[in-house]
């Protein structure tokens, strides 16, 4: 049963920000943030000790509406002002929530050198397939054959898979959801949050009014039922055949190591054996 | 009239003269007015965009659509406060009421 309802919600935002939020209709970004916020307040975290970095884009604006402490910083460049945040103050929770051109094309080395440090960053990878806020161009994730502002006869790139990426860099806790699945967006951040360690949440999400439109998707509730339809969880897939599996999106925590060590733990052992070798 | 500007990060919520009425929320206790029983769920038209996500996954049609998109309470018996509106509503612009007067509350 869900307990936390909108009312919790509203104790979380930002009021004295401009409210409706400058999402168009139907976007998904609004829900991601719902289920980052029941999960922090499933979690009973204190607002003070929660730290939301993000970058530029359309869901990076995610950190100004919620009322924890936040930064908004350069495009691409969340990750590395959270590796700073996190190695300065340890005890925090560092929650960075960037969009998939942040992430996989600007940020790209960042976010594979925060998966490879195995730091302790809960990085939220909100992909909409598109550069929303600049109107629209392809990004890494952008489906090949999509449309695109900046590929009007068909994308010819291949595509980028989030989760492989940050499992190959080294991600110690990896999952994947739809922004329809709320409950399990929620569930997968509240185990993000609690994991000592990188760990990759990337959220697919609906644009309907750029990336939608552009490729004739249909309105919100349309895209919402694609995400429904067009995806599996990780359990059916293992039991079904691969025809039936192919082409869908597997929902589900895909890699999850809790004996690599943390960044913030080793550099912590390193200073203290060195305080040590100087007494001695 | 502006309202009262209170307290910082536990407390009451700064309200501002665009804040929605029915948004003012406190941390210790929402009060349930008699309205509550009412209606089972409560949209904030003010920050509603209507982009027809709550009415098209409303599992059974307690919700429905103006002509001109905007979400209103058909239904109101209907409705078994699974709260999908709630939790998928991108504007936080619904919420699934107290049950204050529901006998069968779980």
């Amino acid at each position: 049963m869900a307990s936390i309802s909108q009312k919790t919600i509203h104790q979380y935002l930002r009021h004295n920000k401009k409210f409706p939020h400058v999402w168009c209709s139907g976007c998904s970004n609004g829900i991601v943030l719902g289920s980052i916020i029941r999960a922090v307040a499933e979690l009973e975290i204190p607002k003070d000790d929660i730290m939301m970095v993000s970058g530029i884009g359309c869901s990076s604006r995610i950190s100004v509406y919620a009322d924890f402490n936040s930064l908004h910083t350069l495009h691409g460049r969340p990750i590395a002002f959270a590796t700073g945040i996190k190695m300065y103050k340890p005890r925090m929770k560092v929650i960075v929530v960037t969009g998939d051109g942040d992430a996989t094309a600007i940020g790209g080395n960042h976010f594979i050198h925060a998966a490879r440090r195995n730091i302790d960053l809960t990085v939220i990878v909100i992909n909409n397939h598109i550069y929303g806020m600049t109107g629209g161009q392809f990004s890494p994730t952008t489906p090949t054959n999509d449309f695109a502002s900046t590929c009007p006869h068909g994308n010819i790139d291949p595509v980028f898979d989030v989760c492989q990426l940050a499992i190959g860099a080294g991600a110690t806790h990896v999952a994947r959801s739809t922004a329809f699945h709320s409950l399990e967006v929620q569930n997968m951040t509240k185990e993000a949050i609690e994991h000592p360690g990188c760990s990759v949440v990337e959220v697919i999400s609906a644009c309907p009014v750029i990336y939608g439109r552009m490729n004739k998707k249909g309105n919100a509730s349309k895209m919402m039922e694609n995400m429904r339809d067009n995806s599996i969880s990780l359990k059916a897939v293992e039991k079904l055949p691969e025809e039936k599996t192919k082409g869908k999106i597997v929902r589900g925590v895909l890699k999850k190591d809790t004996n690599i060590p943390e960044y913030t733990d080793s550099y912590a052992k390193l200073v203290e054996r060195l305080k040590r070798g100087n007494d001695e | 009239m502006p309202r009262k500007l209170e307290k910082s990060r536990d407390g009451v919520i700064i309200l501002k003269d665009d804040t929605p009425e029915k948004m003012e929320v406190e941390s210790n206790e929402v009060d349930a007015s008699e309205t509550y029983d009412k209606t089972p769920v409560y949209i904030y038209y003010n920050w509603c965009k209507k982009c027809g996500i709550c009415v098209s996954f409303c599992p059974t049609g307690t919700l429905a659509m103006k002509s001109d998109g905007t979400p209103y309470v058909k239904n109101p018996e209907k409705c078994i406060h699974c709260e999908t509106c709630d939790r998928l509503c991108p504007d936080f612009a619904i919420t699934g009421a107290k049950r204050g007067g529901d006998k069968n509350e779980c």
